[in-house]
């Protein structure tokens, strides 16, 4: 089978992340590329500003832990059943990565701005919240189409370096399925550039069956795939794997530390793929 | 008698709220993340014979947001979701709920996981119950350090509803949008108004007669236990097993 012009192994997808970029990730409920986060670990890329759409979980949080991140823009950081996510919680407390607190539905609507082209959305809700009071770049104006009052806040477009998710497959032509994770889609739309990684490649255009199509992101904004079986593990995948909560309960108790945490990395972050799988 | 797990109490007790003759009917409800309890309130309404949809953020199988989960804060923008569920790791006494963290912004004391669609959700839906086990003068305080989301807002600002009530593990507030205070509705077998003052950080109303929360009835337990739990194992699966002693079969 040929390959799409777009397949590529996951060290040279990471290679394309240049240090400082600005990053979208989907949620633990949402297919991130956990795969992808410990390949950028490796690289040593510094200095990113991840985006937690809408929230975020352990993909940041490891990334984080591994010194890579400069700010993360996010409703919020949680490892789900494990709990507060530890790395994050440290790097609040020494004050070593800028937190930029939204509030979900902001997150997608300043990227719902940028997949319309558009340079800023309202959005109600928000005024009275100290989210508003912290970002400056949200604005607050009277509704132009009241009779006077009625303030409303607007949210500026955001258009992020890079996508970075995980999907169940790619199709010979470089469109990748997710199912109902449109989250994803949303990154996909609105990022300058989107990397991808998924379980497997198979023959034939998603976009050509009725059935896979409302699932499938068109290849028109995926720039790179690279297959990795259990991309997105111990982070679950559609109704092909589950969360593996008891590896996270370990690895949220293990990076409670610094030390903790370089010892969880050198385990499963750099230690060469056969010798990590269970 | 007292047969019953505290979770099953809660579950009975805010399935009471939701079903609230006073309130605006609530024909759909959404459930956010890790909110087990609120699940099984909501499944048991149903269960009870109530018309409700409930749509649970959360759920793995059968997820009922197609288009992501942009689509439950667009839903609530619509005015399509009547009633919601937050909590707070602090809870003031104006209903000021904060999600962030103690100490100076973005939570240098304490950091929590953050706001989530609080501060859409809360001015969005017509009515919100809160919902926090712990019940303690760190969690209930006087003024939240962070507001992650406002309990009310000036005059003029688009706004639907706020909190109906409070559930705690000790008691369940009723909150006065008017007044911006708490009122005390109910004490839980075990509690008295004492008791409940010594463990809230925030003043608040004490009505002439505090009744205690009722109890789960015969057929709300049953209903727990089985058609309640049935609909819950595969989205909360160790809720399951520690509350209803039951397991997904593998």
């Amino acid at each position: 089978m040929a390959p799409p012009a777009t397949l590529t192994q996951l060290d040279a997808m990471a290679a394309q992340v240049p240090n400082g970029a600005q990053i979208a990730v989907p949620p633990d409920n949402s297919l991130p590329s956990v795969a992808m986060a410990k390949a950028l670990i490796r690289r040593g890329v510094r200095g990113l500003r991840l985006v937690g759409v809408p929230v975020s979980g352990f993909a940041t949080e490891i990334l984080i832990g591994a010194g890579c991140v400069a700010e993360v823009q996010t409703s919020a950081v949680s490892l789900g059943e494990a709990g507060f996510a530890p790395r994050f919680s440290a790097a609040v407390r020494e004050g070593s990565i800028r937190v930029l607190d939204a509030t979900c539905p902001a997150m997608h609507t300043m990227l719902q701005a940028s997949e319309k082209g558009v340079p800023f959305m309202p959005l109600r809700g928000i005024i009275g919240s100290d989210i508003l009071a912290h970002r400056p770049d949200w604005k607050v104006m009277n509704n132009p189409f009241a009779d006077g009052g009625d303030p409303i806040v607007l949210l500026p477009a955001l258009r992020p370096d890079f996508g970075i998710f995980h999907a169940a497959m790619a199709d010979s032509r470089g469109n990748v399925w997710l199912g109902r994770k449109r989250e994803c889609a949303t990154i996909a739309h609105a990022c300058q550039r989107s990397l991808v990684t998924v379980e497997r490649v198979v023959e034939g255009d998603f976009l050509l069956d009725e059935r896979m199509a409302s699932g499938a992101i068109s290849a028109t904004y995926i720039d790179s795939i690279a297959i990795v079986e259990r991309g997105a593990q111990p982070i679950a995948l559609l109704d092909e794997y589950r969360t593996d909560t008891a590896f996270l309960l370990d690895y949220a108790r293990m990076a409670k530390t610094a030390e903790g945490f370089a010892e969880w990395c050198a385990i499963h972050v750099f230690t060469p793929r056969a010798a990590a799988a269970e | 008698m007292s047969d019953f797990k505290p979770e099953e109490l809660l579950a009975a007790t805010i399935c009471r709220l939701v079903l609230d003759p006073s309130q605006p009917v609530a024909r759909h409800v959404a459930v956010g993340a890790a909110s087990p309890i609120p699940a099984a309130a909501c499944y048991l309404a149903q269960k009870l014979g109530y018309p409700i949809r409930l749509s649970l953020l959360a759920r793995t199988q059968g997820n009922p947001f197609t288009d992501g989960t942009r689509e439950l804060f667009d839903l609530t923008g619509q005015g399509r979701i009547d009633l919601f569920f937050l909590g707070g790791g602090q809870i003031d006494g104006q209903a000021n709920l904060n999600l962030v963290g103690t100490g100076e912004w973005p939570g240098r004391g304490v950091r929590f996981p953050g706001s989530f669609g609080s501060a859409f959700m809360y001015m969005m839906v017509p009515r919100t119950i809160l919902f926090r086990e712990e019940h303690s003068p760190r969690v209930l305080v006087e003024k939240v350090d962070n507001i992650s989301a406002n309990g009310v807002s000036e005059p003029g600002v688009f706004r639907r509803g706020t909190a109906q009530a409070l559930v705690t593990g000790r008691c369940v507030f009723q909150f006065h949008p008017a007044t911006a205070r708490f009122s005390l509705a109910s004490v839980h077998a075990g509690e008295t108004v004492a008791s409940i003052r010594a463990a809230t950080g925030f003043s608040f109303d004490v009505p002439a007669e505090v009744p205690e929360t009722p109890a789960p009835t015969a057929e709300e337990l049953a209903l727990l236990r089985g058609a309640v739990c049935d609909e819950m194992l595969e989205t909360y699966p160790e809720f399951c097993a520690r509350v209803f002693g039951r397991k997904l079969a593998a």
